[in-house]
């Protein structure tokens, strides 16, 4: 699908600093199972961001005044770990997130935030740190600045984070994967034509028909 | 110049190189379920694209489905809309859909291996992390998400970066009563949860050599949660072994070609890794996590560690969030936790050798009074398999639940779900906050501990009950 084109996100940054928070925690599975989808906003994060008897949580982050509605994450190692779901990545969005800054990423979620137009902008854990510092003390916004590939804390120090090059390009123009990759449609028709020969068992037990399984 | 095995096979894949490490990858398995397929597929109607070889492509509903016995694919009423569309969207394209109650329905990683669609060298896609489990055949193999599973479906082909590179070499003869799954737990505590973040992990060493191939799917299942979207065992004789006669797979004169080509697939003396690892088994115990992250593992007879010992302030955190979440108290030896629940199932343990793990120790005994013990065999053909060797006998006779398949309370997607504070041990992959049902304590563990745990009523250390 063709994307919102990423250029710069400005705002208020929420530290959610614990390690390893997974695609289950940021959305649970049965609320993706519903295919409608229209409360994710809702079910975000919801073991963290609200009691058992559904009541909200004053101390989970992004439930304080000064956070709600933050544009930014600024999260702990490994943010998104788990499973594939891209739903995840939705509700993030649908809670208005644009951009998640982190060490590093679940690396399948990682990709999935690319399918959607949201940035996961990898930085060195001790920008990190000093970002999370900034965040949690300041009341001023954070700049994350694709074009440059910088991040502009709020105290306005300039973190370089790492980005490869396609990917910055699909961001910025809100490029569609599928689009480009079916312009390449006579080399895979040629590439198949080759591995029918090289490789004929991939080719010949896959009827998709129920003789496959006679 | 020497190649690893992932090496070889992202090569032998590539349409066209994009450069700095990007490639357009030639996909020649797409596995479809209802969860992750309906919204792809929808993605091309609205585009009014088709899918490009149905021929590659197989579906089967498993996440949202109920595994009742009776249950059709519309006993579960939120997920009856995703078997419906899964179902028709399948049809309407020709693609391979294997439904309830047939033999080739099951959680997509127990039917691919089982009916040959994996094969060694091939590149393997599905809509879920557990996918690098197909790696255990020496397929290159991963999860991607609903968009990337759109693009699969419309090109057969996917722009991917080459990873990094990790191997773990396992050394030292485990001793009786440790199974694949307690070799990747201890792994997974050694190591850390982000061990392997970024890159693909290679399983190798004597014991990988010597093990079956249901061991290796169940070592491979566990890779995603290292960080590895990948994972790879090269395939030898006894996966050869394993292929020959399965329904997809290759057969006669074309078998025979295939596996001389396999015979290529292994990484070359010399290659080389970005991270390697050497792991030695031979005094490792059964293992049990105790906290939420897979890696926060112990062996059975270990206690649960105290906070206070953590060797950084983050650790020290989330060891005390993991330990108010579970309900435990540092110090304590694991085995004296009570247990509510137990599930054996899921695409780490519901294959035949798994239900024969846990019935060797539910024969003849009774599940514990107030524990809640289900059985979920991974795939119709498991399940009938299972039952013609009478171990549904076994395990209904002991008090258990014999189910259907399906993912079930692995990932609580299908309404099935442990309830707010229940203990369970669950021969599963992920022990997250609210995996299993909101406020549910999930203690990962294997066939033959999750089996002891429920005749003791506690989790249990099965050499005990051997």
């Amino acid at each position: 699908m063709n994307m919102e084109p990423f250029t710069q996100v400005r705002g208020i940054a929420a530290p959610l600093m614990a390690t390893n928070i997974d695609t289950d925690v940021i959305i649970r599975i049965e609320r993706l199972a519903d295919m409608s989808r229209g409360n994710l906003a809702k079910y975000a994060f919801e073991a963290l961001r609200y009691s058992p008897e559904g009541a909200e949580n004053p101390s989970f982050i992004l439930n304080q005044p000064a956070f709600r509605g933050s544009p930014i994450l600024v999260a702990g190692a490994n943010f998104g770990c788990g499973s594939s779901r891209e739903g995840a990545v939705s509700a993030l969005l649908a809670l208005g997130i644009r951009c998640v800054i982190s060490s590093s990423f679940g690396d399948i979620f990682y990709g999935n935030c690319f399918q959607n137009g949201l940035l996961p902008a990898v930085v060195s854990e001790e920008a990190l740190a000093s970002l999370a510092r900034e965040s949690s003390s300041s009341q001023k916004p954070t700049t994350v600045d694709l074009v440059r590939r910088i991040v502009i804390s709020p105290e306005g120090v300039e973190i370089p984070f790492a980005i490869d090059a396609l990917r910055r390009q699909a961001l910025l123009e809100g490029l569609d994967d599928i689009g480009l990759t079916l312009k390449s449609s006579s080399e895979i028709d040629a590439w198949q034509a080759e591995d029918r020969k090289r490789r004929p068992w991939i080719w010949t037990q896959t009827m998709g028909t129920k003789e496959g399984l006679a | 110049m020497p190649q690893t095995l992932f090496d070889k096979i992202w090569e032998a894949h590539v349409v066209r190189d994009f450069g700095e490490g990007w490639a357009l990858l030639h996909i020649d398995r797409n596995i479809v379920h209802d969860l992750s397929g309906p919204p792809s597929f929808k993605e091309l109607l609205e585009r009014k694209l088709p899918v490009r070889n149905p021929e590659l492509s197989f579906a089967t509903p498993d996440h949202a489905v109920s595994t009742a016995r009776g249950r059709s694919g519309e006993s579960f009423p939120m997920g009856a809309k995703l078997y419906g569309a899964l179902k028709k969207a399948s049809g309407l394209a020709g693609i391979r859909f294997f439904d309830i109650g047939e033999e080739g329905h099951g959680i997509v990683h127990v039917m691919g291996p089982e009916l040959g669609i994996v094969l060694p060298g091939a590149t393997l896609v599905c809509g879920d992390s557990h996918s690098c489990t197909n790696g255990g055949l020496g397929a290159l193999a991963f999860g991607i998400g609903s968009s990337e599973s759109s693009h699969v479906l419309a090109t057969q082909t996917l722009r991917q970066k080459k990873p990094r590179q990790m191997r773990i070499l396992f050394e030292g003869k485990p001793g009786a009563g440790v199974s694949p799954k307690d070799i990747i737990l201890y792994a997974l505590a050694r190591l850390g949860v982000g061990a392997a973040v970024g890159c693909a992990l290679e399983f190798a060493g004597e014991v990988i050599r010597e093990m079956p191939i249901e061991g290796r799917l169940t070592v491979c299942n566990l890779s995603v949660e290292f960080g590895a979207k990948y994972s790879l065992v090269a395939p030898d004789e006894t996966t050869f072994a394993y292929l020959k006669g399965r329904p997809y797979a290759p057969k006669g004169a074309l078998y025979d070609e295939a596996v001389s080509a396999w015979r290529a697939l292994f990484t070359d003396q010399g290659a080389s890794f970005d991270r390697e690892e050497v792991i030695d088994l031979s005094s490792i115990a059964p293992m049990v996590s105790w906290g939420t992250s897979p890696g926060q593992t112990i062996a059975v007879d270990a206690a649960v560690p105290d906070p206070a010992d953590a060797r950084d302030e983050a650790t020290r955190a989330s060891y005390a969030a993991a330990l108010d979440y579970m309900g435990l108290k540092a110090g304590m030896p694991i085995s004296e936790a009570p247990i509510d629940w137990v599930f054996i199932g899921s695409c780490a343990n519901a294959r035949l050798s798994d239900l024969r793990e846990a019935a060797s120790i539910a024969k003849g005994r009774r599940v514990a009074k107030g524990v809640t013990a289900w059985v979920v065999p991974g795939s119709e053909s498991v399940r009938r398999a299972a039952q013609a060797e009478g171990l549904d006998r076994i395990f209904l006779d002991a008090g258990f639940e014999w189910r259907e398949s399906g993912c079930s309370m692995c990932v609580a997607a299908n309404g099935e779900r442990v309830p707010p504070k229940a203990r369970i041990v669950s021969t599963t992959n992920r022990n997250f906050v609210g995996r299993q049902g909101p406020g549910a304590r999930t203690h990962l563990a294997s066939p033959a501990t999750a089996a002891a745990s429920a005749i003791l009523g506690r989790i249990a250390d099965p050499r005990k009950l051997a």
